[in-house]
């Protein structure tokens, strides 16, 4: 198979639309889920979420982990609960194909050499405050669209996915401080961002001075 | 514990003294950033100048007044890696073009230096220059092709 089969395969499994509900919960969960949870928080019985689970595990969707939910260990503390987590992997199919990526790839590497970050953040910044959705105050609702998946950690909002990820990787500064400069552009005013990663998520977390989520 | 720590350097030219107002913002965020690495997991060390604070006073080119230069160690490379990139240094990293300007060629080098060694301003220039003449080497590397602490001696 080639890698777009692959990523047809991978993607396939997500045709199903109660999948794709535990999909989406599981990959926007800060924290691993077990099955009880996820079957709860979709609506579907425990064996049908189990079933469905294993599925996106198969397809290279999810990852798992055993863990113990309970404090009682040796005989009679029960077998390790199966946690899920969204796999680390990419996937994207494009039709007809397209090369954002490379595209993306080759400008930052000469925004980087000509030493441009401030005018990316400035037009970051600008592109920030020109969504249509940003002039709302629904914040959360914005990074939401735009693939952050925020969470509420206490008063901070939290964000699990970074979109930049693999450009980030390679030109972290650069990237960083666009997706600091974009993320600025779209809070409205009340609100403040900072450099503080979630794991295996964005670096960028933000705080309400309004409090009202 | 392999042994062995990771030392970094990076030296860069201002784009205007250090006493004037193109540098105050970076000035001024100098003693909190320096104390968040101070503080931070698996720093070991930094280098100072006489006065103590920080290394802003060294001119690590005689013919070169406004090139500055920076040189720490750290347990490890992901040690580094995460105050470089997962805290408030990244604010200060995302501004470097205010400040700094570009240079042609390598401006920073990565080296595994025995535990407990503190590299000099001369030892830190030849890492860069031996990075500029063969490349990612384990002598010295970069981020994006970092080698691995050499064995330890047994």
């Amino acid at each position: 198979m080639t890698a777009e089969d692959d990523a047809f395969a991978a993607l396939g499994v997500l045709s199903d639309p109660v999948r794709r509900k535990l999909y989406r919960h599981v990959a926007a969960s800060p924290d691993d889920v077990g099955r009880d949870a996820a079957a709860e928080a979709v609506g579907v019985s425990r064996s049908l979420a189990a079933f469905h689970l294993d599925k996106l595990v198969a397809a290279g969707l999810l990852a798992v982990s055993f863990r113990r939910l309970s404090e009682r260990a040796g005989p009679g503390a029960g077998r390790p609960a199966k946690m899920y987590r969204r796999a680390d992997g990419e996937h994207a199919v494009s039709l007809p194909p397209r090369s954002y990526g490379t595209a993306g790839r080759l400008l930052a590497e000469v925004v980087e050499q000509a030493g441009l970050d401030r005018e990316l953040q400035a037009a970051a910044r600008a592109a920030g405050a020109a969504d249509p959705q940003a002039s709302g105050s629904d914040l959360v609702e914005v990074l939401r669209t735009r693939g952050y998946l925020p969470f509420w950690d206490g008063e901070t909002l939290r964000l699990a996915n970074c979109p930049f990820h693999a450009l980030a990787d390679e030109f972290r500064a650069l990237i960083c401080g666009m997706n600091l400069a974009l993320v600025e552009g779209m809070a409205p005013e009340g609100w403040s961002a900072a450099v503080d990663p979630c794991p295996g998520g964005c670096c960028v977390s933000l705080r309400s001075k309004n409090n009202s989520h | 514990m392999t042994g062995f720590h990771v030392a970094q350097v990076n030296v860069g030219r201002i784009v205007a003294p250090l006493d004037g107002p193109e540098l105050a913002d970076f000035v001024a965020q100098l003693p909190e950033i320096n104390a968040l690495a101070d503080h931070a997991p698996g720093f070991v060390w930094r280098l100072v100048d006489d006065g103590g604070a920080d290394s802003t006073g060294l001119r690590p080119d005689d013919n070169d007044g406004r090139l500055l230069i920076n040189c720490s160690t750290w347990e490890s490379v992901e040690a580094l890696e995460d105050f470089a990139y997962h805290t408030d240094h990244l604010r200060v990293l995302s501004r470097r073009r205010e400040w700094f300007q570009r240079m042609e060629g390598p401006h920073q080098a990565l080296w595994w230096v025995p535990a407990g060694h503190r590299p000099s301003v001369a030892e830190a220039m030849e890492r860069i220059a031996i990075l500029g003449e063969r490349g990612s080497g384990p002598d010295a590397f970069t981020f994006r092709d970092r080698y691995p602490a050499p064995a330890a001696i047994s």
